[in-house]
């Protein structure tokens, strides 16, 4: 192993507890925790299908969004899932319709900031990316639901990867990995990277492969926080990697 | 909690996702251009071997670091390691990704899949001479002491000449050895039900694609291809015979264009399938293991005596039928003489006036 290069456990994500089971611990650190994974997994997905599913403003879909997830916190009732009944993210979004159908009925638009507790979410960011893909219509919610799901999931894991390269000193590979995978200029080739970054051909398949591989682990270390048993977490794997995971 | 903003496009995303099972060599001969199959066990890929400059197949299993698909994959590579035979997809190299995964490299089979195929195959000669293609590297196969235990149509590949290779060994057994030598495949998909159980295994469920799985996520064989007493868990009935029920189920499927069933007799009489035909499938689909062909070759032979117009074992024909049969063998002679007879009874009679 070369200096800074990062360990992994040979494949298999390291075992984050599900946020889900988190959420049901008597710690109320714990459970604090636990929701702040779960809003930093699924807010996004949330304010992007109220904004293109609903239809909402952008002001109204950043309200409901923040009351969503307060209102969740406040009753508990992100706790009352059951695992059997359908996947996390399915019950996510359909909590998120029943609040936004809510608000509507009792005509109780919620005022920005009255009441509720601001989360701090990047909301400018997440319109940013709404603008760049225009209004569309969504065909399919559950799906568009989990490819912001996914993208979310992705977003998060590409952040922290980047960190865990610089905070080792060794930010070469995820440049790399930056420059082939996440946006790769047309034409782009492992001996140009190799060329570049003067380093052989081998070394520029090594650093990319160790890279990909510490992504996939993160990502499915972070997948399992935010499933809601380890079967969903076994099928939402197949989904997003077409691969079984034990 | 995140406050900054998402740059992943799309494209990012799916590439991304793409990553996940898009296998990653650490030297550099390999270069996989595109995902050619996924299995249960495991998911084929196109690949450059810059070393030879050819296209090659390389075969990575679905499952991260699987003792079990690994033990399964090993296992396939050695046996088509030893099964050098024109029909059989031959190995050139095994070896690990860099994530640890076993891989190995096979030929590029070119070529559409026997069920693909059959639509542009409507002669009922040329079908069969087919079958008699895929019966050879199986045949084969026993002689070394292998059974494929799943044979189907989605197992045959057919090229542009005809040319015929039996793929995916991957639930084959050695014959005679139990222990260890189940050679299987997980399951691919969880949408499984429940429909047989046994002594051996506790139960058994068969998945969307029809594959059967037996207790902890083995497959043995497909239903409507596989022998009873594969379907029954019975390990240790498993042996040539009921390769010949796998085989007998492929004929079956070229005659009629249906999968067999538990009237299948009725089927070939129905689809007016000739006689004989009709009693090599019906001793090929036999249920007692002991009423079929007990060899590969012995069914492939019956099948090319009756594309010859000789007289197959599994049916005992009348009288008519062997004096047509004969009629058909011999009728050009039988023209000649008859044309011979004719022309001098015409003599003859002219000669009286």
């Amino acid at each position: 192993m070369e200096p800074g290069e990062v360990r992994s456990n040979g494949g298999f994500p390291a075992t984050r507890h599900s946020a889900i089971e988190r959420i049901r611990d008597a710690d109320p650190e714990t459970r604090r925790e636990a929701f702040g994974d779960l809003v930093e997994g699924y807010w996004r997905p949330v304010y992007k299908h109220l904004r293109l599913t609903w239809h909402l403003d952008a002001e109204d879909a950043r309200d409901l969004t923040q009351g969503f997830f307060a209102d969740a916190f406040q009753k508990a009732w992100l706790e009352r899932y059951e695992p059997g009944k359908a996947r996390f993210r399915t019950f996510v979004r359909v909590c998120a319709d029943r609040f936004v159908m809510n608000m509507r009925q009792s005509s109780s638009r919620l005022k920005r900031g009255g009441g509720v507790q601001t989360l701090p979410l990047d909301f400018e960011g997440a319109e940013r990316e709404v603008a760049s893909r225009g209004l569309v219509t969504i065909p399919d919610p559950d799906e568009h639901f989990h490819q912001e799901f996914v993208r979310a999931l992705f977003d998060k894991t590409v952040q922290d990867l980047r960190a865990e390269y610089d905070e080792r000193g060794r930010p070469i590979p995820f440049v790399l990995f930056e420059r082939y995978d996440l946006a790769p200029v047309e034409g782009v080739s492992y001996a140009q990277l190799a060329d570049e970054f003067n380093l052989t051909a081998a070394q520029v398949t090594n650093n990319l492969a160790q890279v990909r591989r510490r992504f996939r682990e993160r990502a499915l270390d972070a997948l399992r926080g935010l499933c809601g048993s380890d079967q969903e977490f076994r099928r939402e794997a197949r989904d997003l990697f077409g691969l079984d995971v034990e | 909690m995140s406050t900054r903003a998402s740059g992943l496009s799309d494209a990012a995303v799916t590439r991304l996702r793409a990553l996940g099972r898009w296998p990653e060599f650490e030297s550099g001969r390999y270069s996989v251009t595109e995902e050619i199959g996924r299995g249960g066990m495991g998911t084929v890929f196109l690949a450059e071997d810059e070393e030879l400059g050819r296209e090659v197949a390389i075969k990575i299993p679905n499952a991260l670091a699987s003792a079990e698909l690994e033990r399964r994959l090993r296992r396939e590579a050695r046996v088509l390691a030893r099964l050098e035979h024109p029909g059989i997809v031959p190995i050139h190299d095994a070896g690990r990704l860099a994530d640890g995964r076993l891989f190995y490299v096979m030929k590029r089979v070119r070529g559409r899949t026997l069920r693909e195929h059959l639509p542009a195959v409507p002669d009922r000669t040329e079908r069969l001479r087919i079958f008699e293609r895929i019966c050879e590297p199986v045949a084969f196969a026993h002689a070394q002491g292998f059974i494929h235990r799943d044979l189907k149509p989605e197992n045959v590949m057919v090229g542009s000449f005809g040319e015929v290779m039996v793929m995916d060994w991957g639930v084959a057994k050695t014959v005679g050895s139990l222990q260890s030598a189940v050679v299987s495949r997980s399951l691919q998909s969880e949408s499984a039900v429940p429909v047989v159980s046994q002594s051996h295994q506790p139960q058994s469920t068969v998945s969307a694609q029809g594959q059967v799985e037996t207790g902890v996520g083995t497959v043995v064989g497909t239903v409507g291809f596989m022998a009873p007493e594969q379907a029954r868990g019975e390990v240790g009935d498993v042996d040539e015979r009921s390769d010949v029920y796998g085989l007998g189920a492929i004929l079956f499927l070229l005659l009629t264009d249906r999968i067999p069933d538990v009237d299948s007799s009725r089927t070939l009489r129905l689809l007016k399938v000739p006689r004989p035909l009709a009693a090599i499938c019906d001793r090929a689909l036999a249920v007692e293991p002991a009423a079929r062909y007990q060899k590969v070759t012995a069914l492939a032979d019956d099948v090319a005596r009756y594309r010859d117009n000789r007289k197959v074992d599994a049916y005992r024909e009348t009288v008519f039928e062997r004096a047509v049969r004969f009629g058909r063998t011999y009728r050009t002679a039988i023209l000649l003489v008859l044309a011979y007879i004719l022309m001098r009874a015409a003599v003859a009679f002219f000669a009286r006036w």
